[in-house]
């Protein structure tokens, strides 16, 4: 293979349709036709691969093991899909607590008071060190250490307290700590995209007079959100999938249920498959979301932002469309549609 | 003539080293005050206790008769509480030499934002003085772009569109064009000539000495810290008394 036969057959093509400009110069160069580099082991590498996707694809339609009749079984039935809805559950509030006590502690963080910025320090360092599964089980077990709750003034006298059990149960005890041990990633995650954000920022609107609140919220915080997001995407899915862990509570989530189920009927591979397929649709879904809203907070950073995939499919059937209606000299509107 | 701005004995230091060290100025209204000085003599320091966005250590800052910052009881200056200092700024405008558009809101959205947020004002009030002002610094059609994509030049003009939407009573320029291609000065500096033009009172440090003579009423020279000398352009500039301006012009010239 020759670097001069893929060239030939592109510059040919191409002069017929672009008549040579009028020159007035006379030593004007002629129109040279850019043709970009070619790596031929690229294509060894895409062969390779693609027979192990091929084997693998066989592997996944071939393979009694996997036992698709099963899968399609129980995929939608009520108690998967009831489950589902309870993992979705946990992840939106342990989601949604978590960066509403992170945001809490990262102002701590970057407070100029030292005592603030040490608790938000030592919170931080306690619960990035505990493993979440060992936290779960303390909030799942704290009627051991504290029978019950009461609620009054700090070392003075109590309103009325309610029995710990009561007050978590085993749904109570994972909300609560997943969103503690979240707090603590969000915190750092949100406080690295203030910090982001070029100080001239905050001057200019304080220089301007806008009050405290509204620099934080409309100045600093959107182009935090910029740096924030990826980090926080990653945080999301994580806790969906961590959800899982929370199955050590006995809690009918979407794994404790499969388990269930295969713990009933012995089906173990099909059922744990039930259990990927739905945790990679939901992630999907996530980080399709992630796309546009990190789009919308990209808006002026830079001169254009590059089409949506929808947009730029868009373009090409439009295209599409065109070059074949005239090549077939007749409207085909119903393709560029 | 009242003074809009009135500095008495303000001294400042970071640390050990004192940058402004009993700075006295007044600046009458309508009136341009070109401050001058090598790098490090606290030009930057000096415009930005105007607006306290730096403390001063000692002495007072007032503009148009109103103590900037702090508020006096008996022989103490009390420091205001931030929502009084913010206050008081949306009547100083601040025009930086690194621009500090807010990239992420529309050239029209930077306009207005202080006004609807730090003057309260009604956004639909606003927006047409916005377009007016931004039709003035020759910006008319850029009203929905965003700051990145704008040249250097345009944005500095948005800048100062923006420091105009406050109506303020004095506007301090640091450096404008300093961040500037070379061919981009001439616009931002005919914006501000024009403003000088229409009455505005100005302080602005810059190193563009054609620019002072021709726009300043005042030349203020500024060496460690202290006033080495002040006057009209024409005595400043082309008749220094003190040696140190005199070295100094002969550089930049
Ligand atoms: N926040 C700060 N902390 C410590 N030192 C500072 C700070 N800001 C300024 N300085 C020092 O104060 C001195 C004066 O600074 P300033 O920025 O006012 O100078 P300038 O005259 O504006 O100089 P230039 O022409 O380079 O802008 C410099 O020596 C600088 O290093
Ligand atoms: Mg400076």
């Amino acid at each position: 293979m020759t670097t001069t036969s893929a060239v030939r057959p592109v510059a040919t093509d191409q002069q017929p349709a672009a008549a040579p400009p009028p020159t007035t110069r006379p030593d004007h160069a002629p129109a040279l036709t850019v043709v970009p580099r070619r790596n031929p082991w690229t294509w060894v590498g895409v062969a390779a691969v693609a027979v192990l996707v091929a084997m693998f694809v066989n592997g996944l339609a071939t393979n009694p093991g996997w036992d698709w009749p099963t899968f399609a079984r129980y995929f939608a039935t009520e108690t998967v899909i009831k489950a589902l809805g309870t993992t979705i559950q946990l992840t939106v509030l342990g989601t949604v607590a978590g960066f509403v006590l992170g945001v809490v502690l990262a102002a701590m963080r970057l407070s100029p008071n030292a005592f603030l910025r040490s608790v938000a320090w030592a919170y931080i360092w306690a619960f990035r060190s505990i493993p979440l599964i060992v936290q779960l089980l303390f909030w799942f077990n704290i009627a051991y250490l504290y029978q019950s709750i009461s609620f009054g003034l700090p070392f003075g006298p109590s309103f009325g307290s309610v029995a710990t059990n009561d007050l978590f149960g085993a749904l109570g005890a994972a909300v609560l700590g997943l969103a503690l041990h979240q707090a603590a990633y969000a915190a750092e995650i949100i406080r690295g995209g203030i910090l982001s954000v070029d100080e001239g920022q905050r001057e200019a609107a304080s220089a301007l007079g806008i009050p405290r609140r509204r620099q934080f919220l409309r100045i600093v915080l959107p182009q935090a959100m910029r740096s924030i997001l990826p980090n926080a995407a990653n945080e999301v899915i994580s806790l969906f999938k961590g959800t899982s862990i929370v199955s050590v509570l006995a809690i009918p989530e979407l794994f404790y249920q499969v388990q269930v189920i295969y713990g009933r009927n012995s089906r173990v591979v099909p059922l744990l498959l039930v259990a990927t397929v739905w945790y990679i649709i939901l992630t999907t879904l996530l980080s399709v979301g992630q796309y546009y809203v990190e789009r919308h907070f990209a808006r002026g950073s830079s001169r254009t932002l590059p089409p949506t995939p929808l947009q730029r499919l868009r373009t090409r059937l439009a295209a599409f469309g065109t070059s074949t209606s005239r090549a077939a000299g007749t409207t085909t509107a119903g393709v560029a549609r | 003539m009242t003074a809009v701005v009135d500095l008495r004995g303000v001294s400042k230091s970071f640390g050990p080293h004192r940058v402004l060290d009993g700075v006295d100025l007044e600046l009458a209204e309508g009136t341009v005050t070109v401050i001058l000085g090598p790098s490090g003599s606290g030009k930057s320091t000096l415009l930005r206790t105007i607006n306290h966005l730096e403390k001063v250590d000692r002495g007072q800052v007032r503009v148009n008769g109103t103590l900037i910052g702090y508020r006096q009881v008996g022989e103490r200056l009390h420091e205001l509480p931030e929502r009084e200092v913010l206050r008081q700024r949306s009547r100083i405008g601040f025009v930086f030499q690194s621009f500090n558009l807010f990239p992420h809101l529309t050239v029209l959205d930077n306009v207005v934002e202080a006004p609807v947020s730090s003057q309260r004002r009604r956004r639909h009030e606003v927006e047409p003085e916005a377009r007016a002002l931004l039709e003035r610094v020759g910006l008319g059609d850029k009203a929905a772009a965003y700051p990145r994509q704008l040249s250097g030049g345009q944005q500095q003009r948005v800048a100062i569109a923006r420091a105009l939407a406050l109506q303020p009573d004095v506007i301090l320029f640091d450096e404008p064009t300093s961040a500037l291609d070379p061919e981009l000065v001439g616009e931002v500096l005919a914006v501000i000539k024009e403003l000088a033009r229409e009455g505005a009172t100005l302080v602005v440090v810059t190193h563009e000495i054609g620019f002072a003579r021709e726009v300043a009423d005042t030349v203020v020279f500024l060496g460690e810290g202290r006033v080495v000398e002040q006057g009209p352009p024409g005595q400043v500039i082309d008749h220094p008394r003190h040696e140190r301006t005199r070295a100094f012009i002969d550089r930049v010239l």
